[in-house]
């Protein structure tokens, strides 16, 4: 049982646990984050596995949303299990199409080209009957398996979500220690190595970011069906700036960093946006926002996640670290 | 005459207006050393990443195995049994030696599609990867952090890199690049034991190594090659010895 | 479409696609110059809008000047906030990795956006042209073309022929240009890097600022206009291709065209097209039209 494993079981129970303790708005809160933490997780897979900096991610996660409400029938519960799929489906062949042309491209070209990729899916959103423009549109009936689970009980989506979630994580913990997610990892080091070898990096990198944006498109499913609601700005590209804030505030790198991330950046959210603490300038809790993801990147290189390691390296200096064993990240 | 493994022909490449390579023809023997001297600029490097596939030449084809690769891209000739090592590290910091060794044998097992499988229980990876290392003397460091190596093990490890692919010509650019005396011999020892069964092309600044190690040499200056032949005819030729020995290298 | 419309939409993606063009050359500045990845290069055209509304009642009673006093004041502004800014937050920038970078302008974003709705609201507003260029040009029998607009397309066109020739023709863009791909070499040479950089950076955000505060009375001036600009001065970097100016005058044009055309064309998709035209262009050229190395 390592430190890691007992911490994120600790998270796991804690999150079980919670509807015990939390009223009405905790919950909803909780399931929003956990929503995040999916997206945050799925934007992991990308950033902190591959290397691959996308700063798009919202387009998937709003595609999956949307789909949701367009697929679904008007007068009766659509059924869980092809709608779900469905929606996954619709984000993951977006992110094939917008892999395909971007992968081509490197650095910084490849996070302005996923920028304007995840635009373009906001534009169509936005502008065009399609989407229902800025209003948005109303999920009307949420979808159910059978008589089971009725996820318009805030309680059972709550649930539904905290599965999904341990299940993505526990997948992502599978494929970062399968060949394929060794080949990422060594992708994200040194493509040039890995090439030389006889890797062909572009299919990883394209069944990556596929995956990843089925993922994203997964969160968007779960956060259409418990607000009944989608907009275009679930496709903004604050919100695909915010999902790298929180991977990078967690800690890039680790899958626990996706998680604690989303966690951290929420509560930030709520800190600066609360009324009680902040009065009147509350409403400008942009610019508490911005002063911290300034202060946190700048200030925190490996994240919240790597603050015990920073600490440790600090009293203890570097000493003894040489020829150590070393482990293979997560 | 052996096997050939590799040949180039008439290898040309030009960057907009400068020729860096100017039809070159190269060939790589089974057992033996081939190493490739100049001086700085003289297209040694640009050649090695036309063999290896990291461009397309201008002009010219490359043959691998007899088979004509030249429109290949480097990670198919890598797996084809083209093998490849940097000048500058390109090892895996953060891994361990044996997981830098186990990563570069998979390439040979890729099984991409095994999503559920844990890439340490593939025993025949692991298997290639633990030989590679102990081929190239690094048995003892398997546990070891790449990046906390000293700077002529990290030089073994890009070979153990190379080799973890088991592939048949090697291609090794300046692999003693900063190592002092000792290291020197040591590398030098597992190369002259690379020998049987692989064809090796060495691109090397280091003179002494260089005349003790090589069954062919070429010289090459400003893109093109002035001489090619046994070390002991290329020493004698005049061009040579005016270009880049230095008139009274004996 | 008759000959008189047609050539006015001409003259309005000409004067479109150089004003991006102009933009963009700020952003490829700083990122070729120093290799940073600046997001908040859109707030600063933002700034410079919302500069030519706030500053121009200021100018008007403390020096009695016009627009054109509200331009030279605006820009020694800018100039002081690009030497201020590089000093205490971007020069601390250079050695970190382009994520970092991207969220720390990003944060940046943040902030300048609420120290505008702080400082001046969030409100959209109409900037007029100076009385100098509010005339119009006849065009034809019917139409008439505003002078206000050639006005634009010509500082843009006359900027961008400066900084070529501070570039190519002079020591300082010559120091510049080594300072980019060799900064220690530069650095032994006894020529201070970093007041280099200081100059470029301030270089850059005047441009931009300048750029919104020409562009005013034409687009009037809302909040969301900076990173509007920003997002399609992306597209035109990547439609331009790595490194090329070349690619990035064309692909100014090009976006120009489209987006004012699809506008009375398309209406309802002129939003995507400029997208999709990115898109068909990827397709063909993986990067961008010209790459230069």
């Amino acid at each position: 049982m390592t430190p890691k494993t007992i911490f994120l079981l600790g998270c796991f129970a804690a999150l079980a646990l919670w509807p015990l303790a939390a009223g009405p708005y905790g919950i909803d809160l909780v399931t929003k984050i956990m929503i995040y933490a999916i997206l945050a997780l799925s934007l992991e897979l990308l950033v902190g596995t591959t290397g691959l900096v996308c700063f798009g991610q919202a387009a998937f996660f709003g595609i999956g949303a949307y789909a949701a409400v367009l697929l679904s029938p008007q007068s009766e519960a659509a059924a869980l299990w092809w709608l779900l799929p469905a929606c996954v489906a619709a984000a993951g062949l977006y992110a094939l199409a917008v892999g395909a042309l971007s992968l081509r491209t490197r650095g910084v070209y490849f996070i302005m080209v996923t920028l304007a990729f995840a635009q373009m899916a906001y534009y169509v959103v936005h502008d065009t009957p399609l989407g229902g423009g800025t209003d948005g549109i109303y999920l009307m009936m949420k979808p159910a398996v059978g008589p089971w689970l009725d996820l318009d009980k805030p309680l059972a989506m709550y649930g539904f979500t905290l599965a999904c979630l341990a299940l993505v994580f526990a997948f992502l913990a599978v494929l970062l220690r399968s060949p394929f997610g060794r080949a990422l990892a060594g992708i994200r080091i040194n493509e040039q190595r890995m090439r030389a070898t006889g890797f062909s990096t572009y299919p990883y990198k394209l069944a990556a970011f596929t995956l990843s944006g089925a993922m994203a498109g997964l969160a968007g499913f779960l956060f259409a069906v418990k607000d009944g609601f989608v907009n275009p700005e679930l496709l903004s590209w604050h919100l695909s700036g915010a999902v790298l804030v929180m991977i990078i505030l967690g800690g890039l790198g680790h899958l626990r960093g996706a998680l604690v991330g989303a966690f951290a950046f929420a509560l930030l959210q709520e800190f600066f946006q609360s009324e009680a603490i902040f009065g009147a300038a509350a409403k400008h809790w942009h610019l508490g926002l911005g002063l911290a993801i300034i202060a946190s990147v700048a200030g925190l290189p490996r994240g919240l996640v790597g603050l015990p390691g920073q600490w440790r390296e600090r009293l203890m200096g570097r000493a003894g670290r040489r020829g150590l064993p070393a482990g293979q990240g997560r | 005459m052996g096997e050939i493994l590799l040949r180039g022909r008439e290898l040309t490449r030009r960057w907009g207006g400068v020729v860096a390579v100017d039809r070159v023809s190269i060939e790589l023997e089974r057992g033996q050393v081939h190493a490739l001297i100049g001086t700085n600029g003289a297209g040694k490097s640009t050649l090695i990443n036309l063999l290896s596939g990291e461009f397309p030449p201008s002009a010219g084809s490359v043959e691998l195995l007899g088979q004509d690769v030249s429109a290949w891209p480097q990670p198919r000739r890598a797996r084809a049994g083209l093998g490849r090592s940097y000048q500058r590290n390109t090892i895996f910091p953060s891994f361990t030696v044996l997981e830098n060794c186990r990563l570069a044998a998979q390439a040979r097992r890729q099984r991409a599609w095994a999503w559920w499988r844990d890439a340490n229980a593939c025993t025949d990876t692991l298997a290639a990867a633990r030989e590679a290392a102990a081929r190239a003397g690094l048995a003892d460091q398997l546990q070891y952090q790449a990046g906390l190596l000293s700077h002529g093990q990290k030089r073994q490890l890009e070979i153990a890199m190379c080799l973890a692919t088991a592939p048949q010509v090697l291609l090794l650019d300046e692999p003693l690049a900063g190592m002092g005396a000792e290291e020197t011999e040591r590398m030098l020892a597992l190369l002259a034991g690379l020998k049987a069964g692989h064809a090796i092309l060495l691109v090397e600044h280091d003179m002494d190594a260089v005349f003790r190690i090589a069954d062919r040499l070429t010289v090459m200056v400003n893109g093109a090659v002035i001489a090619s032949g046994s070390p002991g005819e290329v020493r004698l030729n005049a061009d040579v010895q005016a270009a880049y020995l230095g008139g009274g290298h004996g | 479409m008759d000959v008189a419309t047609f050539l006015i939409q001409c003259l309005n993606s000409l004067q479109y696609g150089l004003l991006l063009f102009l933009v963009a050359s700020g952003l490829t500045l700083i990122f070729g110059i120093m290799g940073v990845i600046n997001l908040a290069h859109g707030s600063f055209y933002m700034i410079g809008a919302y500069m030519a509304f706030a500053l121009a009642p200021l100018v008007a009673a403390t020096f009695g000047g016009g627009f054109f006093a509200t331009l030279l004041v605006g820009t020694v502004l800018a100039v002081l906030l690009g030497y201020v800014l590089e000093w205490v937050f971007f020069s601390f920038l250079y050695e970190r990795e382009h994520l970092q970078q991207v969220l720390m302008t990003y944060g940046l974003i943040l902030v300048f956006e609420e120290l505008r709705s702080l400082l001046v609201g969030d409100d959209v507003h109409g900037v007029q042209a100076p009385p100098l260029l509010a005339g119009t040009l006849p065009l034809g029998d019917m139409m008439t073309y505003p002078v206000y607009r050639l006005f634009v397309s010509g500082v843009c066109l006359a900027l961008a022929a400066g900084m070529w020739f501070v570039f190519t023709r002079t020591r300082l863009g010559m120091m510049i240009r080594a300072g980019s791909t060799n900064r220690e070499m530069v650095q032994s040479l006894g020529i201070d890097i970093k007041f280099l950089y200081r100059i470029v950076f301030a270089a850059g955000v005047a441009i931009a600022v300048l750029a919104g505060m020409i562009a005013a009375p034409v687009s009037s001036v809302y909040p969301g206009m900076g990173n509007q600009v920003l997002i399609i001065c992306f597209v035109v970097v990547v439609i331009g291709g790595v490194g090329s100016i070349r690619g990035a005058l064309l692909a100014a044009l090009l976006i120009g065209a489209v987006d004012t055309f699809g506008k009375v064309l398309l209406p309802s998709a002129a939003g995507v097209l400029v997208y999709v035209l990115m898109a068909l262009i990827l397709l063909w050229k993986p990067n961008g039209l010209f790459k230069t190395a």
